[in-house]
């Protein structure tokens, strides 16, 4: 299980590799990327900076994990969450999760995901034509959260 | 508990605003948890009682979980504020 809060761009590829590296119990990995897209709520994006909690962030997202762990067989869980200058096309994200089978994987990686969008401490600044502007949560991701709470 | 010093941690719009990111402060007596030291700040006037508002959303972690209103403070706690999330 890792987490990395990095500046730098990440390998999807050789880091699924890793994980799979040695581990024959593994039967799935699922994995999410999020991207930079060029609009948000009707205006062109330019750029974005990512502030974070550093110390906070690693500790959220580790007990997320610990979550997704209790719900389901996970055999490995891995989090990249980039932070500063972004711009569109730029990978923000990155969620994996190796277990047995794929049931466990995309549900535990979907939750991963749910619960980092509304309890992680990042915060988005975007550029538009119209300057700098913080952007606001949406009560879509809370929604999205709540549907694992039973 | 007075007497009790405590770190305060203010991210995103709210440390641009308030324009401050940290401070140390000294518990005043009575203030014991989250939502009277809240209401404390906010009655520093300003942008303080604009982002500190009870109407405003607003998210607080204690010793980087987070936590309720009703959460109690100690000495030597980290106190954060900062707007709902937007990570991911």
């Amino acid at each position: 299980m890792s987490v990395r809060i990095q500046e730098a761009d990440f390998d999807t590829a050789a880091e699924i590799a890793a994980m799979r590296r040695g581990n024959p119990k593994i039967g799935a990995i699922a994995s999410f990327i999020g991207v930079v897209r060029d609009i948000n709520d009707g205006d062109a994006v330019s750029m974005m900076t990512l502030e974070h909690y550093p110390g906070m962030t690693e500790r959220s997202i580790g007990a997320i994990i610990d979550q997704a762990r209790g719900r389901w067989e996970v055999l490995d869980a891995l989090v990249i969450h980039r932070v500063g200058t972004l711009k569109p096309t730029d990978q923000i994200v990155l969620v994996v999760v190796a277990c047995s089978h794929r049931g466990d994987a995309f549900a535990a990686c979907e939750f991963i995901m749910d619960y980092l969008k509304t309890q992680a401490p990042f915060w988005k600044k975007e550029v538009t034509p119209q300057g700098a502007r913080w952007v606001d949560a949406r009560a879509s991701d809370d929604e999205a959260a709540g549907r694992w709470r039973n | 508990m007075s007497g009790a010093t405590v770190t305060l941690l203010y991210f995103a719009r709210l440390r641009e605003s308030l324009g401050l990111a940290r401070e140390e402060m000294l518990l005043p007596a009575g203030v014991q948890t989250l939502q009277v030291l809240r209401a404390h700040l906010a009655a520093r006037g300003g942008a303080w009682a604009e982002e500190m508002a009870p109407a405003r959303k607003l998210r607080a972690a204690v010793n980087q979980t987070l936590a309720q209103g009703d959460a109690p403070l100690k000495a030597g706690d980290e106190v954060a504020f900062f707007p709902p999330v937007t990570g991911g």
